[in-house]
């Protein structure tokens, strides 16, 4: 079904600049705005934006689901969960070492994508849409039945993680760098992944699962793999995600974040990688512009979702690629 | 382990209806299948030699795709067994049929249309050339998959539209990268579903060309509607009526055949 | 663990299953024929309820409530479907997700501009207050037998619809080949009209007749819609006799699993574990037979797509 809005090849469908010219202008700016908060309220701005590029490692991660692969995740924020509540729950015990807790992070994620993968990749469509939904739900509502870790209310993270006893996170400059480099890592992982073998396989599923099968590839197998590897991702944001906000609760999983986090690879294009970053720094940058001009801003920002679903096909990429007259679009 | 099919050994003109040494490639054995009442495929036997070319002719209805679909996978037949090269694959999935040497090429074209048409068929070579969990490196640098898929695309005659995206391609154009891609798969068998299907006379007497080009190099179960091409290519004929084979043999036979000539050919032939 | 508190929870899991239903029929109906993913069928369920409390005040009188709260609702709702959502039917089902979750947002704002945040309440029509009981020792509201009567009144209309009627033909076979409908001549946006308005209906219906015993709250269709996916992906998309079964068999193990969980895992576990693993499970219940049934049954119990 996704099939039909990415019908122009990996290559036109990227960026409406050639080459690699939008990621490095994205990647400057990023490494750049810490230097020109100062000018402003920079802890207002750092954390913002540090938030920004905390979303964006999960937007990657569900492009590559939903862009590459057309498998449509609405469970995503279930991930971003697990990694805050790896870091949330291990930092209540007093255990902050980052060598300790990422790991853990990560493989409970693994693991959670393994077991919910399994039988999700075996449904299609809608089918795969609801029962990613209802997974996520399912670790929402053990999350918030866990009295000893706040349950509804959520849990306090007192201590981030260090590094061998070193409260590298503690400043707010350190963890913005920190996200940046985990960003710049992912990025350049999921370029490289869409790029190799196993993503010609993995894409050629999503254009046409038949011919890959018939081809001489278990297309499951690539799928689940793929699964596996935006859950990590996913982890690894929720867990940079813990130690930016020194919270946690139910609501970082809820399926209206999984919602959240689909809007943001839409809006931005999917299919795109790009897109994800500049999606989800639209979508909080208008959320936090919005919110402070009025209480009622999801009146606005509805609306406004809207009209994008309905007029801008391949999202803000897609409508810049249309203004500037692109050939392939 | 091939069986027989040493294809320098075995050309056309060796093989002979009567009497073979070499154990079929295909063995089909009645095999059925219904849908609801009606029987698609009624107790098909069929066998496909070492390097023969064998056709599989029939009306529109008779159930010729619906056999396609059981030997390559996509459907399971309600019994009977399917052997491919010695070894029985009824019950193995797609892929697995596709990696033992199971090629086959689709009535309704069955391409990447976002990818090239060099990357579509590099990915068939992809398939027999080592792992694809590979994560990191380019696979489109890899010139160990494109110069392959660049010789295989030549042998159909599209090494020119090598990076037009497959979607972009004409309707002919398409049906001889289906073939491209069947042909990088290094197939023990090549399964052809109406590889003529909607193309025009000039496309079609390339598509001609290029598997008689290909005869001998590995076995083919054509099905074909282009009476024109069958009778040029083939070295036995199975007719396919109302699921079940109503004559198997070589194309003099089977023209000969009163019962097929009543039932099918004797519209298509003057 | 008594008969009667048995016999309560059971009945109470069928309101709920009734409840469901109302929703649910719509939804797959839309998604079945139209193949339309519509996550703003919560919030017509919430303006339903919403309508029905603002009616009643300008009317006093609950029956005039209803009928005039409904046919806002349907209104309401045809608006949506001619503004919006025709503009998407033939897009990806993502893009649906966005927009109708666009329109989520914009009404659970929108009724705490118009109505405020505060949950607002609707009383019970005099006619069927209090309880009546069913058996000695056995009291149960009346009101909650009024929307499991209603609630089965309306299945079996739309049963008597859908399969006697020629619209409801249209619908049967619309919901298991659209483009076919449609080229056979039948003027398929007027059928979607149709079906969506109905659908429409049937959610305001369902938050009217809730209004009375839950609050009205923004925010309220969003929990319910989650229970209607699961209950159409159960039940098979397109298949209103799947939906029906489904919201039954939801309805009743959501309930009881709930009232139920705590016991059933002392069995198992000591009480205070057992306290906190038990409302887990039940909350999880539900998703964990979607996720069973999807197992052995990737298209549901009655997919109405031809295989």
């Amino acid at each position: 079904m996704v099939q039909a809005a990415l019908t122009a090849p990996p290559a036109a469908r990227r960026s409406p600049l050639r080459g690699n010219a939008l990621p490095l202008a994205i990647f400057l700016i990023l490494a750049l705005t810490p230097l020109f908060a100062v000018f402003g309220a920079q802890a207002y701005v750092l954390s913002l934006v540090t938030r920004v590029m905390i979303f964006a490692i999960a937007a990657l991660a569900l492009d590559l689901l939903v862009g590459y692969g057309a498998l449509v995740s609405f469970g995503h924020a279930a991930f971003v969960g697990l990694g805050a509540y790896a870091i949330g729950i291990l930092s209540s015990h007093g255990i902050t070492e980052i060598l300790v807790a990422l790991p853990v992070a990560l493989i409970v994620a693994v693991l959670f994508a393994y077991l919910t993968g399994i039988v999700c990749l075996r449904t299609r469509g809608v089918h795969f849409i609801m029962i990613t939904l209802a997974f996520s739900q399912m670790i929402y509502f053990t999350a918030s039945s866990l009295a000893p870790y706040g349950g509804d209310d959520g849990l306090t993270i007192q201590t981030r993680a260090t590094l061998l006893g070193l409260n590298i996170l503690g400043n707010d400059r350190a963890l913005y760098y920190i996200s940046f480099a985990c960003l710049a890592g992912a990025y350049l992982l999921c370029r490289a992944l869409v790029a190799s073998r196993f993503g010609r396989v993995y894409r050629g599923a999503r254009e046409n699962p038949l011919r890959v099968a018939t081809i001489g590839f278990p297309v499951y197998r690539y799928q689940l793999v793929a699964y596996l590897i935006a859950g990590a991702l996913g982890s690894l944001s929720g867990f940079l995600l813990g130690n930016a906000t020194d919270f946690v609760s139910p609501a970082y999983m809820s399926w209206q974040r999984s919602g959240e986090l689909l809007i943001m690879v839409i809006l931005g294009g999917l299919g795109t990688l790009d897109g994800a970053i500049i999606g989800a720094a639209a979508f909080i940058l208008s959320e936090e512009w919005l919110s402070g001009l009025t209480e009622h801003w999801k009146v606005i920002f509805g609306p406004l979702l809207v009209l994008v679903a309905i007029f801008a096909r391949g999202g803000l990429l897609g409508l810049v690629a249309r203004l500037r007259g692109a050939p392939h679009d | 382990m091939t069986e027989g099919i040493s294809t320098e050994a075995i050309s056309a003109e060796a093989i002979s209806t009567e009497g073979i040494s070499a154990k079929p490639v295909l063995r089909l054995e009645s095999l059925a299948k219904s849908f609801g009442g009606l029987r698609v495929t009624d107790a098909v036997t069929l066998e496909v030699r070492p390097g023969e070319l064998h056709a599989v002719i029939g009306p529109n209805g008779a159930g010729k795709t619906t056999l396609i679909n059981q030997i390559s996978g996509l459907l399971a037949p309600d019994a009977g067994r399917i052997v491919f090269c010695g070894e029985d694959v009824t019950s193995l999935p797609v892929h697995a049929r596709a990696r033992r040497g199971l090629a086959r090429s689709f009535q309704i074209t069955s391409i990447l249309p976002g990818f090239s048409a060099l990357e579509n068929v590099a990915l068939a070579v992809q398939a027999r050339a080592g792992t694809s969990f590979s994560f990191l490196r380019s696979a489109s640098a890899e010139a160990a998959l494109n110069a392959p898929a660049r010789a295989a695309l030549a042998q159909v005659g599209l090494a020119e539209r090598a990076d037009v995206p497959a979607g972009a391609l004409a309707h002919g154009e398409k049906r001889a990268l289906e073939l491209a891609i069947a042909l990088a798969m290094e197939p023990k068998l090549l399964l052809l579903d109406e590889p003529m299907a909607g193309t025009g006379h000039d496309e079609s007497a390339r598509l001609v060309a290029v598997l008689r080009e290909l005869k001998g190099r590995f076995p083919m179960v054509l099905v074909e509607h282009d009476m024109g091409a069958v009778f040029a290519l083939a070295d036995r004929i199975s007719v396919l009526i109302y699921g079940r084979i109503l004559a198997s043999g070589t194309p003099e036979e089977v023209r000969a055949d009163r019962a097929v000539v009543a039932a099918y050919l004797g519209d298509e032939m003057e | 663990m008594s008969t009667t508190l048995l016999i309560v929870q059971i009945l109470n899991g069928l309101q709920l299953g009734v409840l469901l239903f109302l929703i649910a029929a719509g939804l797959t109906l839309v998604f079945g024929v139209m193949d339309f993913i519509n996550l703003a069928h919560g919030v017509q369920y919430m303006l339903g309820a919403y309508l029905a409390v603002m009616f009643y005040s300008l009317t006093g009188n609950f029956f005039f409530a209803l009928v005039l709260a409904l046919l806002a609702a349907l209104a309401f709702g045809l608006l949506l479907e001619f503004a919006v959502f025709r503009h998407l039917y033939d897009r990806d089902h993502v893009d649906q997700v966005i927009a109708t979750f666009g329109i989520i947002m914009l009404l659970n704002q929108g009724v705490k501009l118009v109505w405020g945040a505060a949950p607002l309440s609707l009383p019970i029509p005099e006619l069927f207050s209090g309880s009546v009981a069913l058996m000695p020792g056995l009291l149960y509201p009346v009101w909650r037998l009024v929307i499991i009567a209603s609630g089965l009144a309306v299945a079996l209309l739309l049963y008597l619809l859908v399969s006697k009627t020629r619209a409801g033909m249209l619908v049967r076979a619309g919901a298991t080949h659209a483009p076919m409908v449609a080229a056979l001549g039948v003027d398929i946006r007027r059928l979607f009209m149709v079906v969506f308005g109905f659908g429409t209906m049937l959610a305001g219906f369902a938050g009217i007749m809730i209004a009375p015993i839950l609050s009205v709250e923004p925010g309220m269709g969003d929990t319910i819609l989650i229970l209607a996916f699961v209950v159409i992906v159960i039940g098979g998309i397109g298949s209103i006799r799947g939906a029906f079964i489904a919201a039954l068999l939801i309805g009743l193990v959501d309930t009881l699993g709930r009232s139920f969980a705590v016991d059933i895992m002392r069995l198992f576990l000591s009480p205070a574990p057992a306290r906190t693993v038990g409302p887990a499970l039940a909350s999880m219940l539900i998703y964990l037979v979607m996720a069973l049934v999807l197992y052995f049954r990737p298209a549901g119990l009655f997919p109405a797509k031809g295989r």
